[in-house]
């Protein structure tokens, strides 16, 4: 990672062409609690090792993709579509 | 022993073999006062005001690797006070007036050096931010010098004045501001505290934070068996996330690699430290000759001491942009540093939900020049449980109250800060 | 041409002498020198100075790791620093300075330092300097400095092009001696992609320094045989001059290749270097091993350089190291050295063989000194004599020359770049590669092989297995027989006690035995603790050469095994890249693309000054005949505009088309307010959150038709609001049914206001657009005389009757020109984004000096905004965080000083009345200012702290920074028609 990423729908990319927004957290729905609001926007797992993390094929297809990678040896072990990754989990 | 032109001079005469070790390599005792997670500049900062302000001896630090393993030993070496908001600019200054008293205070050269601090402008929309934040830190007292393009000219002629993308309209001069020699620095506050009794541990990596009936702390599990302690203090940036889970502390922080350069040794032609406005990029030429230079973050969470080249070009590309005469220097080394991105890109110094327990984290990569102050607040909020004023607005729970010390404005998003 | 330039033999081209200068001498070498084998050749051995001591210094090495023969090359803008001699090929007209030297090389005053040395040990200087303390600044540092670095950068801009590629390949090898040769032929002849490195400007490695036959053929022969098979290939990519730099992620490579650093005159068409990234499927380390200096006193003299150096010189460039020459070596590298010195009749004084006993032949009559050590040096610039012992007993024997030969050290720097560590070898004596997965290994004497013969097996056999794990046929190479190796074992030696002299094991940086020693003493142990206290390895060659003898010499003090010392960290760049390559074609004038609106000619021809605003240049003003300062041009803009009317580019606007069914909903979830019920034909302000409550960005959304609106964002922020609305349709909601489409880029748009703007406008309009038609908010697609569709916005940033007209980006101009033509009887003029500043701060209108980061709408006065029935949009639910609401945010007010003759300035903060200037006493600041020509004063805008309460308040407006202090009236941030008539008319 970090030097390419193999985006799903463009094919194997620089880093350059990607932007990188952060740790993939759902968002609470409206109903939810004020502290899960806060956790949300301000507590960060941040574990050492995997992380699944939000990356943005900016100079590319436009697509937010999900980037599941080990912050310690920057393996990846998948990138897909942060859509189809959300609707799949439903 | 103390160290001066004499004592160099003496032992250098009896063939420099009588000189002592710097601090000691003691065994853990079963249990201390308080204990200090992290030999880095905080936690061996802590630990000597600790000891010689607020007469807490009985005191460890317990360190993974060597000390000043973290990013004391892996910045580019900038001290300053330019901050804008309330909630930074007296910590800050207090910081920097701690830097110049330093080396006597703890009888070490660490070789301050304020060779000034200038942060260019180019456009009138940053001058105005400029301007805003001098004038916030001339209202505390703090030397704030607004310069228009023939003074920076005057004080760097090798930038691109004429041949720039973006146009060097001018500056923000701290004076004051400048380098420090990093190492140096944990170095001193280890001598320092070490030699006020202060137990430091190399080697000795916490595995686990014990807990009493009530909740609250009542030790560590090391790779050296248990330490007790009345309180235990992480400064433990870059793994701050790591140690606080074992104590169940949920954090905003994000850790996240910076890289930093260093060129060829060169005969002394930069002498101030220099930011770049239109871009992200720092370089200031240190006592050695080296240039050490730094731009941006990789983005991505890491936690490997370690970037990647994408950054690396970055960073030349606005370093010769800024400085055209860089061109020919070679960059030698470039390393990484780990660190504690915050939410709002302020850091943290305060007591936890767990009784006995003090966090100092989240220095995102402005931690180097806070590292007196940071100790000193963090050794006064552990000796008196009361927080030093100018340290009042890095609370913990200042995100869920809607306190935020948010100095670039960024907003929630660790990477941006 | 000299007595240490044989006659013949050598790879250099005898029949192309090359004239060159060194400190203003002019000497002669051959092509296919290098600088440092001509300067021998010419006895020239001194050709430098070391950092700390001064000490006068000859290369130590023949290649990359050299420390001490750094020189200045080139002159001008071109002069290139700490540029190694031992690596820099000769040119003709090349220019050589020496550094780190006054006066001269020879004689050099800061040598006083060595005399010095008992009290400049290591870390001395953190231990003095510290009183009294303004002299650590006024006298010490800057003597400190005055002694600091190595070379001199001229500062001037460089003449020369840089550039960068990217190479992809299924095999990277990297080095073309033996066993990279043999790998890539191997690979390439499996059907690999291959592409082989070095650094070097002729492949071949070690090949082209020793003396063995392969196959019958000399060993340069053969590797020149490779090379011609090798460049048969077509899937074979050949790069010499090119140094693989670093190892990232992924298996991408950072590499330098220096394309016309070997000319006198680069040609323009060409870049001096360039970097590749070359990105592999498996990459081979073929890098060779590094001789490693023996530490001994005096070891640092010039004339003392490795055995393999030595023989470099000697069989690849027909350079004797010297007429008569000394060998110190605890294994079979001396005696090699010896043997090849000796058959071509170059005198060997001696050898100091450090073991008791061995099996090594030494040459005919050449003295063996069987369990010597050389303990001390002679000679001032270069060595006249070495001092031997044995058992107790000195001996002094003439030389001008030492060979020394203290084992090997694979060269795995590159492996070790992403953490892994070498592993310490009791048997080999040596760091060895780590394991690093399967994609990257070290062959060849990277990988510890310790003859040619099993150098050339081990490419090979590597090579065809990853070959095989690529899917290609491996090809069993032919391994030819090597005659003539020598045995590359050696007994361990760390150090020579005893020394009379300094025992350097960190030569630039003149760290010696007694620093490591005081070190440890002191209790800097950990290595990298040693290594930061004393400064070895910490040089430009960043240790190659000392860090294994630092660790060694460590352990040896300690009584551990080098193994539990461990090795410091590598880290890029395995040697020194210079910086302009590294940044390419993005400098000055090219480090940022360059923007410019579809109405540039347009502004260009009416006299607009630009000015740099992100990427774009956005005309500034309009200067007219007779107008002295940009303000007399701004404020004549901002007064016709007032009256008449103003053309303004406005095309910079971020412009986003949205579409879907769920277009709506989704706007009404982005934006604070309420935007279900927009209507069709009709623009609407709108506020973007940040989930934090704050406010992200503002601008108009218009509702074209049913399921298309079109969003404008501010500049500053449109690829940022593009990608939040993305982010937010792809992640949080993508149900609903939207779709977007930057079109920033599209569309020229311009701002037409002013009163007489709806007069102007008709004449070019088809449409009516009389209030009734066009009301203000009004948004719909026209049609311009002539056919041309556009879309029409009713909206002000001025507060006077306004438009905004769009129209494809191809079209810009000509409608600018119609409309500029159109108003001319009315007294249009084009107006810059000065004036667009003024007229807004009239008004009250917010930009990102407001929009800060820290505002929340209420702060702005827009707390109306905040739908908060609406039961989600992104930012409201931590809106009513006890701080975001608190009574005492600074709140938006306007600012008026007291004595109109005032002026204050956007950056002064704001203090009560009679107050101290104290951070504490800080009550906000000015965001805005500006002087008003339709005031004729000083306005501004600013955030107080519970400013909307203070409306009449008298404060003061504190500029210390420019030294001002002005008193002001805190009022409402509306200056210019408070009751919104004119943009309603």
């Amino acid at each position: 990672m970090a030097s390419l990423i193999t985006c799903p729908h463009c094919g194997t990319r620089p880093k350059e062409e990607f932007s990188v927004r952060g740790a993939v957290i759902a968002r609470p729905s409206a109903s939810e609690k004020d502290e899960a609001w806060h956790r949300y926007v301000y507590v960060r797992d941040n574990p050492k090792g995997r992380y699944q993390e939000y990356w943005h094929h900016a100079a590319g297809c436009r697509r937010w993709l999900v980037v599941n990678r080990d912050n310690l040896t920057h393996e990846v072990f998948g990138v897909t579509d942060a859509q189809a990754s959300r609707e799949g989990s439903r | 022993m103390r160290y001066s032109a004499l004592s160099i001079i003496k032992q250098a005469l009896s063939g420099n073999r009588r000189w002592t070790p710097a601090w000691r390599e003691p065994e853990p005792k079963p249990h201390y006062d308080v204990i200090i997670v992290g030999g880095g500049g905080h936690g061996l900062a802590t630990a000597y005001y600790l000891a010689k302000e607020f007469g807490i001896t009985n005191v460890a630090v317990i360190e993974k690797g060597y000390i000043g393993s973290g990013n004391v030993g892996r910045n580019t070496t900038i001290i300053r006070s330019n901050y804008l908001l309330e909630g930074n600019n007296p910590f800050y200054e207090m910081s920097l007036k701690l830097w110049e008293g330093l080396e006597r205070d703890f009888n070490y050269n660490a070789m301050v050096s304020q060779r000034g601090v200038l942060n260019l402008f180019h456009s009138d929309g940053q001058r105005d931010e400029y301007a805003r934040r001098g004038n916030a830190m001339r209202l505390h007292g703090v030397d704030a010098d607004l310069l228009d393009r023939e003074q920076v000219r005057r004080l760097a002629p090798y930038l691109n004045f004429d041949h720039g993308r973006f146009p060097v309209m001018g500056g923000l001069l701290q004076k004051r501001g400048g380098t420090v020699r990093h190492d140096a620095v944990a170095w001193g506050y280890a001598r320092g505290a070490d030699a006020r009794g202060v137990d430091i541990i190399q080697h000795c990596e916490v595995t686990g934070i014990r807990r009493g009936p009530g909740g609250e702390v009542e030790g560590v599990e090391t790779t050296k068996g248990f330490i007790g302690c009345n309180r235990l203090a992480l400064a433990a940036a870059g793994n701050t996330t790591t140690v606080g889970r074992m104590a169940d502390l949920a954090l905003p922080i994000e850790t996240h690699v910076l890289q930093a350069f260093v060129s060829e040794g060169l005969k002394p032609v930069i002498d101030n430290v220099i930011t770049y406005g239109a871009g992200h990029f720092y370089i200031s030429q240190s006592d050695k000759g080296g240039l050490v230079f730094g731009a941006n973050i990789d983005y991505y969470s890491s936690y490997a001491q370690r970037g990647n080249l994408a950054t690396v070009e970055e960073t030349m590309q606005e370093g010769v942009s800024l400085i055209p005469g860089l061109s020919r220097a070679k960059a030698l080394r470039a390393w990484g540093g780990v660190m504690d991105m915050s939410m709002d890109g302020s850091p943290i110094i305060d007591r936890t939900p767990i009784d006995n327990l003090y966090l100092n984290a989240g220095w995102c990569y402005g931690g180097f020049k806070a590292t007196p102050a940071s100790g000193f607040c963090f050794a006064h909020l552990i000796a008196k449980n009361e927080t030093h004023h100018v340290s009042r607005f890095m609370r913990l729970d200042r995100f869920e109250r809607g306190y935020v010390l948010d100095e670039g404005g960024k907003g929630p998003q660790p990477n941006m800060h | 041409m000299s007595a240490y330039r044989l006659d013949a033999g050598g790879l250099v081209n005898r029949a192309n002498p090359l004239t060159f200068t060194f400190d203003g001498k002019s000497y002669t070498g051959f092509d296919g020198d290098t600088l440092a084998s001509a300067l021998i050749a010419n006895d020239q051995m001194l050709m430098g100075r070391s950092f700390k001591y001064h000490r006068p210094r000859g290369p130590v090495t023949s290649g990359s790791a050299e420390p001490n023969a750094l020189m200045t090359i080139g002159s001008g803008a071109r002069s290139e620093p700490n540029v190694r001699a031992t690596v820099a090929e000769l040119y003709n007209g090349l220019t050589a300075v020496s550094q780190n030297r006054w006066p001269s090389l020879a004689f050099d005053l800061g040598a006083v330092n060595g005399l010095l040395s008992p009290f400049l040990g290591a870390g001395f200087y953190y231990k003095t300097f510290m009183w009294p303390a303004m002299l650590w600044e006024k006298l010490y540092e800057p003597l400190i400095r005055r002694a600091a670095g190595l070379g001199k950068l001229t500062m001037e801009a460089d003449p020369d092009r840089y550039e960068k590629a990217w190479a992809h390949c299924d095999l990277l090898v990297v080095g073309s001696g033996p066993a990279g040769l043999m790998a890539a032929l191997s690979a390439a002849r499996a059907g690999a992609r291959v592409l082989i490195a070095d650094e070097s400007a002729r492949f071949g490695g070690s090949l082209l320094s020793e003396n063995v036959v392969i196959g019958g053929q000399a060993a340069s022969d053969y590797a020149a045989g490779l090379v011609e098979e090798l460049a048969s290939f077509p899937n074979v990519t050949m790069m010499p001059r090119t140094t693989v730099f670093g190892w990232y992620d992924d298996m991408v490579f950072g590499a330098v290749e220096r394309v016309q650093k070997h000319v006198e005159t680069p040609s323009p068409d060409l870049p001096v270097e360039c970097v590749w990234r070359i990105v592999a499927k498996r990459a081979i380390l073929a890098s060779g091993a590094e001789e490693r200096p023996l530490v001994f006193g005096g070891n640092d003299r010039p004339g003392v350089m490795t055995a393999n150096a030595a023989r470099t010189y000697l069989n690849r460039y027909g350079v004797a190291a010297g007429s008569k020459v000394a060998v110190f070596t605890n294994g079979g590298s001396g005696y090699r050295t010896a043997g090849d010195l000796s058959a071509r009749g170059v005198e060997v004084t001696a050898i100091i063989d450090a073991r008791a006993t061995s099996t090594d032949p030494a040459p005919y009559g050449v003295r063996v000194i069987h369990g010597g050590a050389v303990v001390a040096t002679r000679g001032r610039n270069r060595i006249d004599a070495l001092v031997a012992e044995r058992a107790g007993f000195e001996e002094e024997i003439a030389c001008d020359a030492l060979a020394m030969a203290g084992g090997w050290s694979p060269i795995v720097h590159l492996m070790c770049q992403r953490g892994a560590k070498p592993v310490w070898s009791d048997a080999a004596q040596a760091f060895l590669a780590p394991d690093v997965g399967s994609g990257f290994v070290a062959a060849g004497s990277a990988g510890c092989a310790d003859s040619i013969a099993a150098c050339l097996r081990d490419g090979a056999s590597k090579a065809a297995a990853f070959s095989t794990e690529l899917g290609f046929a491996a090809y069993a190479a032919n391994i030819p027989e090597v005659e003539g190796e020598y045995d590359p074992d050696f007994a361990p030696l760390w150090y020579v006690p005893g020394a009379k002299d300094k025992a350097f094991v960190d030569f630039q940086n003149d760290v010696h035995v007694s620093d490591l020693g005081l070190a440890q003493r002191e209790g800097f142990r950990h290595i990298e603790h040693t290594k930061r206290y004393t400064t070895s390895g910490m040089a430009t060659d960043q240790g190659k050469l000392g860090n294994v003898a630092t660790i060694g010499i460590v352990a040896a003090m300690r009584g551990v095994s080098p193994a539990e010392i461990g090795t410091t960290t590598f880290r890029p760049f395995y040697t020194p890249v210079s910086m302009g390559a590294l940044a390419g074609t993005s400098r000055a004038e090219h480090a940022a693309p360059v923007r410019t609106s579809p109405l540039y000619g347009w502004a260009k021809k009416n006299g607009a000054t630009f000015v740099e605003s992100g990427l774009w240049y956005r005309s500034s003003w309009f200067a007219r005949d007779g107008e002295k300062t940009w303000r007399d041009s701004v404020d004549r803009e901002v007064r016709n505009v007032r009256e008449n009317a103003g053309l303004c580019d406005v095309s910079t606007l971020g412009k986003i088309e949205i579409f879907g069914t769920g277009a709506a909903e989704f706007l009404n979830r982005v934006y604070s307010n309420a935007f279900l019920k927009l209507p069709v034909g009709k623009a609407r302000y709108g506020l973007m959150l940040r989930e934090d409550g704050m406010v992200f960005d503002d601008g108009t959304t218009s509702r074209l038709s049913e399921n298309h609106y079109v969003m404008t964002t501010t500049t500053t922020y449109a690829t940022e609001v593009m990608a939040h609305l993305e982010f937010a349709s792809q992640t949080f909601w993508p149900h609903l049914d939207v779709r977007f489409v930057s079109s920033s880029d599209q569309w020229a748009q311009m701002s037409l206001a002013g009163p007489k703007a709806r007069i102007i406008l008709a004449r070019i309009v088809e449409d009516d657009i009389s209030d009734a038609a066009m009301p203000f908010l009004g948004a719909k697609v026209v049609t311009l005389k002539g056919g041309l569709k556009a879309r029409l916005f009713r909206i002000s940033f001025s507060g006077e009757l306004a438009y905004e007209l769009a129209v494809p980006a191809g079209y810009g101009e000509a409608v600018a020109d119609a409309i500029m033509q159109a108003g001319r009887e009315d007294g249009i003029c084009a107006y810059g984004v000065e004036a667009l500043n003024v007229l807004r701060i009239e008004k009250g209108f917010v930009t990102h000096a407001e929009l800060e980061g820290r505002t929340t709408p209420d702060d702005l006065g827009y707390g109306k905004m905040m739908a908060m029935t609406k039961p989600d949009f992104i930012g409201k639910r931590l809106s009513t965080r006890f701080g975001l609401t608190a009574a005492d945010r600074l709140q938006l007010v306007g600012l008026k000083p007291v004595e109109t003759d005032k002026e204050f300035m956007a950056g002064a903060h704001l203090l009560k009345d009679g107050a101290a200037a104290t951070l504490a006493g800080d009550q906000g600041f000015v965001s805005s200012a500006c002087y008003s020509p339709t005031l004729g004063h000083t306005i501004g805008l600013g955030l107080l702290k519970s400013g909307r309460e203070r409306i009449g308040e008298k404060i003061t407006v504190w500029d210390g920074l420019r030294g001002t202090e002005v008193a002001a009236e805190v009022c409402l941030p509306v200056f210019v028609d408070p009751q919104n008539t004119k943009q309603h008319l």
